[in-house]
């Protein structure tokens, strides 16, 4: 029953924009995670909740504001240098306050801040389809290029710099991924079941996997499955969409506890 | 040292990060060397390597490298993500250590993890990745640490297969490390 209204052409288009984002979400989530910078999608994702509904009171194009938003909340992160934890919790805190003080302001802009903060993905549109398959093509054409790179600089941090070669491409290839996969994640799903989704998937595949083609697999394998799940059990159970994922990426946490590791052992 | 110019060359180099902490330094190092750099504790031996790397600033002298050169840098302390399924192997390959048969410890490791391995596992993996790697100049920033003998013999072992055309700047409080590896050492004092 609500596999076949999961498939009506109704909920197609959020459907088929969710699938996208759940494949795309967690392979970016396994970047922010290499680089220990997770906890600032999160204030990424707050920032770009800002410039939405800071869209909405001026009468513009929410995505285009979130986007803006997003950027300079990646802007602030890439200028202030060696980057922690307590400035991602300035953006966070620092875009939730924006939120829900400008949603005081107007009518519109406290429907848009609702919709940004709780997800409203049933009601999506060819844009945010079109920008979730462009952000998966684009993650799948730069994958292995940005892979190679973002590992060497992690591993080998001195890598780029010792040998003249510049940084920037990839930092603002990853910077401009993040950006695109926020906006979109939080025009969908939400700023909470955006998060979830660049954080739990990864976190469960770097413990289960072996090889970094596995984790990234298994990631984008563990996103697609609780959404799906979360999407039918949403539609059965008539339940918010975006606490329904945040409450399957939840269950899948436990598997962190397996103690096992999948991928081949070559010597 | 079968070529007509040093890989690299400082010329009375003072390097430091807000201010100079060491120098001035001279040395050359030359294709197919060794080269040990020894001295106490925080008398800079650290950041004349950043200063080849690019992590430090040079406040006065010259530093010339050979054009083209290509750098590996085994810091003193390797960076390594808590968690990150990464295997040996894979780690090997991002150094760009291709094909080749490796020592038997380290043929276990290249199956393993890197959050699955130890400190000194990681270092000696990590170490040989830069040794093995097409990198021309290798700097390695005190490698024995964490190191049991058996490890350190296998560096020793690995260092003394350097091809001919590749240099390394080794840093090393290790007296016996750097007399059993370098051809030269040149000591740096306060």
């Amino acid at each position: 029953m609500s596999l076949s209204l999961a498939l009506d052409p109704m909920f197609r288009m959020p459907l088929f924009t969710g699938l996208a984002l759940a494949a795309a979400l967690p392979l970016l989530g396994a970047g922010l995670r290499l680089r220990e910078q997770w906890f600032s999608s999160l204030g990424v994702a707050q920032m770009a909740a800002a410039g939405g509904v800071a869209g909405a009171l001026l009468h513009g194009p929410v995505m285009l504001f979130a986007l803006l938003g997003a950027l300079f909340g990646g802007a602030a992160r890439a200028l202030t240098g060696r980057t922690r934890n307590e400035h991602y919790a300035v953006m966070l805190l620092g875009g939730w306050a924006a939120v829900m003080l400008l949603a005081m302001v107007g009518h519109h802009a406290d429907v848009v801040a609702l919709q940004l903060l709780n997800g409203q993905l049933y009601f999506t549109t060819w844009p945010h389809l079109l920008g979730a398959l462009l952000l998966l093509v684009a993650l799948l054409v730069t994958g292995p290029w940005l892979k190679r790179r973002l590992l060497l600089a992690r591993l080998f941090p001195d890598h780029f710099v010792a040998n003249r070669q510049p940084v920037w491409p990839h930092e603002l290839c990853f910077e401009l991924l993040i950006v695109g996969g926020v906006v979109l994640g939080i025009s969908t799903m939400g700023v909470m079941a955006t998060f979830a989704m660049l954080v739990v998937p990864p976190w469960v595949a770097f413990r289960l996997t072996r090889g970094a083609a596995v984790a990234l697999a298994a990631s984008a394998a563990l996103g697609v499955l609780a959404y799906g799940l979360a999407f039918i059990g949403a539609l059965a159970l008539d339940l918010p969409f975006g606490p329904a994922l945040v409450a399957m990426l939840m269950l899948l946490l436990p598997l962190r506890l397996l103690g096992l590791r999948l991928g081949a052992v070559r010597g | 040292m079968n070529d007509t110019a040093p890989l690299l060359q400082l010329i009375d180099a003072c390097a430091g990060y807000t201010k100079p902490v060491v120098g001035p330094v001279s040395l050359e190092i030359w294709p197919g060397e060794i080269l040990g750099l020894r001295g106490s504790n925080g008398v800079g031996k650290t950041t004349l390597l950043r200063l080849v790397t690019g992590g430090a600033q040079l406040f006065g002298g010259e530093l010339r490298r050979a054009p083209g050169l290509t750098v590996a840098h085994h810091r003193q302390q390797p960076e390594r993500p808590p968690e990150l399924p990464l295997t040996g192997r894979e780690l090997l390959g991002l150094a760009g250590v291709v094909g080749g048969v490796l020592p038997e410890r380290l043929g276990v490791l290249a199956t393993r993890c890197l959050d699955e391995m130890s400190g000194g596992e990681f270092q000696l993996l990590h170490a040989w990745a830069c040794l093995a790697g097409p990198a021309r100049l290798v700097l390695l920033d005190e490698p024995t640490n964490n190191l049991d003998q058996d490890a350190i013999e296998l560096l020793i072992a690995g260092l003394a297969g350097l091809q001919a055309d590749r240099a390394v700047l080794i840093v090393s409080h290790e007296a016996a490390f750097l007399e059993a590896t370098c051809h030269r050492t040149v000591p740096l004092c306060p």
